[in-house]
């Protein structure tokens, strides 16, 4: 009997019906409630579950109660267990938190789960990388890379991976922007960490997925490169993400992967470092930038990287800046330029233009780069 | 649209085992005859004469079978293919899959080329020669270049070979530790970035521009005196011809660099335009594309090489000459700074016999025929593939495309769910194929055709209509496509993950009976 765990946020999605950008907080809520937004979660879920029928005889859902994924289930006739409760009378994101932690501690095989970014982030925080997970788009900002493109395709995309068609997995970024700053009009993406998500190989739209030996490969050969091509006595300073940790890995240091880390001459300086530390470390001497886009969406500053400030790349020097990204990630962006964003209008001037992207070994590409 | 007619094709499907399960032992294909015994003691034990470490201590394991069960298993296995000359082979995009004329065959399984060996004395193979050295004399023509060589095995060959004489151009010149990157497209075939790696290059791939044309503003960002040469394809893999081509060749000329052509496929261009007016200083040609000699697994490849006379210096020996004064053509071995031999030999002689005589049964109006009709082909396809539902050719929309199109089902993906993995495999049941793109996909859900001058309008017809059927299949019952192909040898495979598990790869019988007892049960 395999075990599904089903967590729905039935709240999500309900502040952007109305214009709010973001559902994240009790007011926000009540708020768009008030504005008349209805949710349209529950039929969402129903949508991907039904591309689970054909195991409903060979499955149990792990979920919470009524509105967070009890009342789907029943709605789809499969079995049902519970495995908690809710704290208050309207779920959480704590509810979310606690249900996502006692799936994994009953070993379910797959997660399944209704909402955007937020919900994304609650869920990475209570099992990390440890089970595999699938996001049904039902939010408002659905910036991670969780979520398969329409509530069918994250059923099939479960149902693959339930029947051993697809046993690849990949780490898809979760994302969330700031949604008070988002609603005064900025945007301040943050990456919170990575979800392991089944290979989607068709299911994504638009989108040609490498396969994760390639990928994996791929981000191989680019280290191997940047450690090559590294100077001594210069100031490697590296940013968040897959790539640039494949980077940290060859040169054998310990490194974090949202954060930014120093090197020189092969040795740790710095480990997550803010602002602050990395003016500090940079002092007057002479210091490269490594840093890789956001897939899907090709920011290199400005998004998920903040410590990144204009002052820190202004020190270091456009010609300083270092950008590392598979074929594959880049072809995902179709043609589309590399973005910064950095909140200095004339920075962002002087990154635009073209840039070298080191791709593999001994293999760079040349790419447009604009604000 | 055409009103092409689609097939009822069927596959054979013979469910033919592999060679090795079809063995018996003691089954023979000829009984050799005993030697007589005077033969025997005159020659004595012949085995001796091997050195004891190179003789085999068992016999080999090979499969044990009759001459007609050989036949008959190779023959059911071809009928489980698409092979050649038998279907409308518009799919292979960028492998230029005319038709071969039979005739040319005829040529080189004659005794007089068949039964030639290479290190034959030059006096007891002037005929060969000649023919080398005609085709030549045509490839200059047809490039504007000066000299060629027949050595490279294939494309990718020659472009290993151009990097080659890249290096020794720079070598003379005592730059070869600075000039250390070459330039090349995405949309250039991806041997141009990765052959001149192998000789240590760092490959720039300049990205298209926003009208998916070659980045002219990308090339002038990439140039610096560490550019050694430019290796392009034009027109590019999607059929698009850059138009600022002389641009691209005066910036990189600006810097010192060298320009190198990739016109593997010169099937929309032949006798149109050509790479000395474009401004390269080397180019090459796969006569088993362009000039009808078979490609692939079809037959032996070759490259033929061209350089300007400055460069021909480089060139890999031997050439083939002609001594006016005793009337005799010769091995030239005479090139001062040759980057020495990079195949035995002087070229891979059936492709060029082929190409020299597809050549000369075309005359010089005849190929600039071949062109114009190729391109015109692609066109009738382009604008009747453009009207079926969720398909697209991004990049240079709008724009005229020559010999080949690279083309999307993105839009059919998005509004049905169908992938161009789908409909590869849902086209095999119409009896024909297509070829996706290289990696990676720039070009969402891509696939690529490129018809030649070889099929007639009917042909065309038929394949739109296939891709058309395929489309509203799509629209109507996915599954349909989704489960495709149904007639053919075999069904879908829904496992991919053999594919990413090299410990799961057995690439031998012997690697196979490691790896697993009976059908994929590992051991
Ligand atoms: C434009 C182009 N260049 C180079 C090659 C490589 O040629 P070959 O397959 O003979 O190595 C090809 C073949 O697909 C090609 O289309």
């Amino acid at each position: 009997m395999c075990k599904i765990g089903l967590i729905v946020n039935p709240v999500a999605g309900l502040g952007g019906r109305v214009g709010l950008k973001g559902t994240d907080g009790r007011e926000v809520v009540e708020k768009a409630r008030k504005l008349g937004a209805k949710s349209e979660v529950p039929a969402r879920t129903v949508r991907a579950i039904w591309k689970l029928e054909h195991l409903r005889d060979q499955c149990v859902v792990l979920t919470y109660p009524k509105t967070m994924g009890e009342q789907e289930v029943a709605e789809c006739g499969f079995r049902v267990s519970l495995v908690g409760h809710l704290a208050g009378k309207e779920s959480t994101a704590g509810d979310t938190k606690a249900a996502a932690k006692e799936m994994l501690k009953r070993g379910v095989n797959i997660l399944v789960f209704s909402g955007g970014d937020g919900t994304a982030r609650d869920i990475y925080e209570s099992v990390g990388t440890e089970i595999v997970v699938v996001g049904i788009p039902a939010g408002v900002k659905m910036h991670s890379g969780v979520f398969a493109s329409t509530p069918e395709k994250a059923g099939e995309l479960a149902a693959r991976y339930l029947e051993g068609k697809e046993r690849g997995v990949v780490e898809a970024e979760v994302m969330d922007i700031d949604e008070d700053a988002f609603r005064e009009g900025e945007v301040q993406a943050r990456l919170y960490g990575y979800l392991t998500v089944p290979l989607d190989r068709q299911l994504v739209q638009g989108k040609k997925v490498a396969t994760p030996p390639s990928e994996h490969a791929a981000q191989q050969a680019i280290a191997a490169y940047v450690v090559d091509v590294m100077e001594s006595g210069v100031l490697y300073l590296v940013g968040p993400g897959t790539t640039t940790r494949a980077i940290m890995k060859e040169l054998g240091v310990p490194y974090t992967l949202l954060g930014v880390d120093a090197v020189r001459d092969g040795k740790l300086v710095g480990k997550d470092l803010a602002e602050r530390d990395l003016l500090k470390l940079l002092g007057s001497g002479p210091a490269k930038l490594v840093v890789s886009p956001i897939g899907g969406q090709g920011h290199i500053f400005g998004r998920g990287n903040q410590q990144l400030s204009p002052k820190v790349i202004r020190r270091v020097g456009r010609e300083n800046i270092i950008v590392v990204a598979t074929q594959g990630k880049l072809s995902s962006l179709h043609g589309k330029p590399l973005l910064v964003d950095t909140g200095d209008g004339a920075l962002d001037q002087a990154l635009s233009g073209y840039i070298r992207v080191m791709t593999g070994y001994r293999e760079e590409v040349i790419h447009r780069v604009e604000c | 649209m055409g009103d092409g007619k689609i097939r009822n094709f069927h596959q054979a499907r013979w469910e033919e085992p592999i060679i090795y399960e079809l063995s018996h032992p003691g089954e023979r294909g000829i009984l050799v005859p005993q030697a007589e015994a005077e033969v025997k003691s005159a020659a004595g034990n012949v085995l001796e004469t091997i050195p004891a470490a190179m003789r085999r201590s068992k016999p080999p394991n090979l499969p044990e079978m009759a001459q007609e069960r050989v036949l008959q298993h190779y023959l059911r296995l071809s009928q489980e293919t698409l092979g050649r000359d038998l279907n409308v082979d518009v799919g292979q995009g960028t492998c230029t899959m005319k038709y071969n004329p039979a005739v040319n065959e005829r040529f080189v399984t004659s005794t007089k080329i068949a039964d030639l060996h290479p290190l034959q004395d030059e006096s007891t193979v002037q005929g060969v020669l000649e023919i080398v050295y005609r085709l030549d004399l045509f490839m200059r023509e047809l490039s504007g270049l000066d000299r060629f060589s027949f050595q490279p095995g294939g494309g990718s060959h020659a472009i290993y070979t151009m990097a080659s004489m890249v290096q020794a151009y720079f070598e003379l010149r005592g730059e070869a530790n600075k000039r250390d990157e070459i330039i090349t497209t995405l949309f250039s075939h991806p041997s141009d970035a990765a052959a001149p790696r192998v000789k240590g290059y760092k490959a720039i791939i300049l990205y298209p521009d926003r009208n998916g044309f070659p980045d002219v503003e990308a090339l002038k960002a990439a140039v610096s005196d560490r550019t050694a040469a430019l290796f392009i394809t034009n027109p590019e893999d999607t059929g698009i011809f850059n138009p600022r081509i002389k641009a691209f060749t005066d910036i990189v000329h600006g810097v010192g660099g060298l320009c190198c052509y990739d016109q593997a496929n010169a099937n929309g261009i032949l006798g149109i335009t050509r790479a000395k007016e474009q401004g390269f200083d080397m180019t090459f040609f796969n006569l088993h594309k362009t000039f009808a000699s078979p490609h692939g697994s079809g037959g032996p490849a070759s490259g033929a090489l061209g350089v300007t006379e400055e460069l021909s210096k480089f060139l890999p020996v031997p050439l083939v000459g002609y001594d006016d004064r005793s009337s005799r053509y010769y091995l030239d071995y005479d090139v001062p700074h040759t980057i020495g031999k990079i195949k035995d030999f002087y070229g891979v002689i059936p492709a060029i016999v082929r190409a020299y005589a597809w050549i000369r049964s075309l005359g010089p109006e005849g190929l600039r025929e071949v062109a114009r009709v190729a391109v015109l082909n692609n066109n009738y396809l382009f604008r009747n593939a453009l009207k079926i539902r969720g398909l697209s050719a991004p990049f240079a929309e709008g724009k005229h495309r020559l010999e080949q199109v690279r083309y999307s089902w993105e839009r059919l993906t998005q509004d049905t769910g169908v992938s161009t993995t789908d409909v590869q495999r849902r086209i095999a049941d119409f009896g024909t194929h297509y070829w996706l793109c290289h990696e990676p996909w720039v070009v969402p859900e891509p696939f690529t055709l490129e018809p030649t001058e070889s099929y007639s309008k009917e042909e065309l017809d038929e394949y739109i209509a296939a891709l058309k059927q395929i489309s509203s299949e799509a629209y109507e019952s996915p599954d349909i496509v989704k489960r495709a192909p149904h007639n053919s040898t075999i069904g879908k495979m829904e496992d991919h993950s053999y594919f990413e598990a090299p410990e799961k790869w057995a690439l031998t019988w012997r690697g196979y009976h490691k790896k697993y007892k009976g059908y994929f049960e590992p051991r």
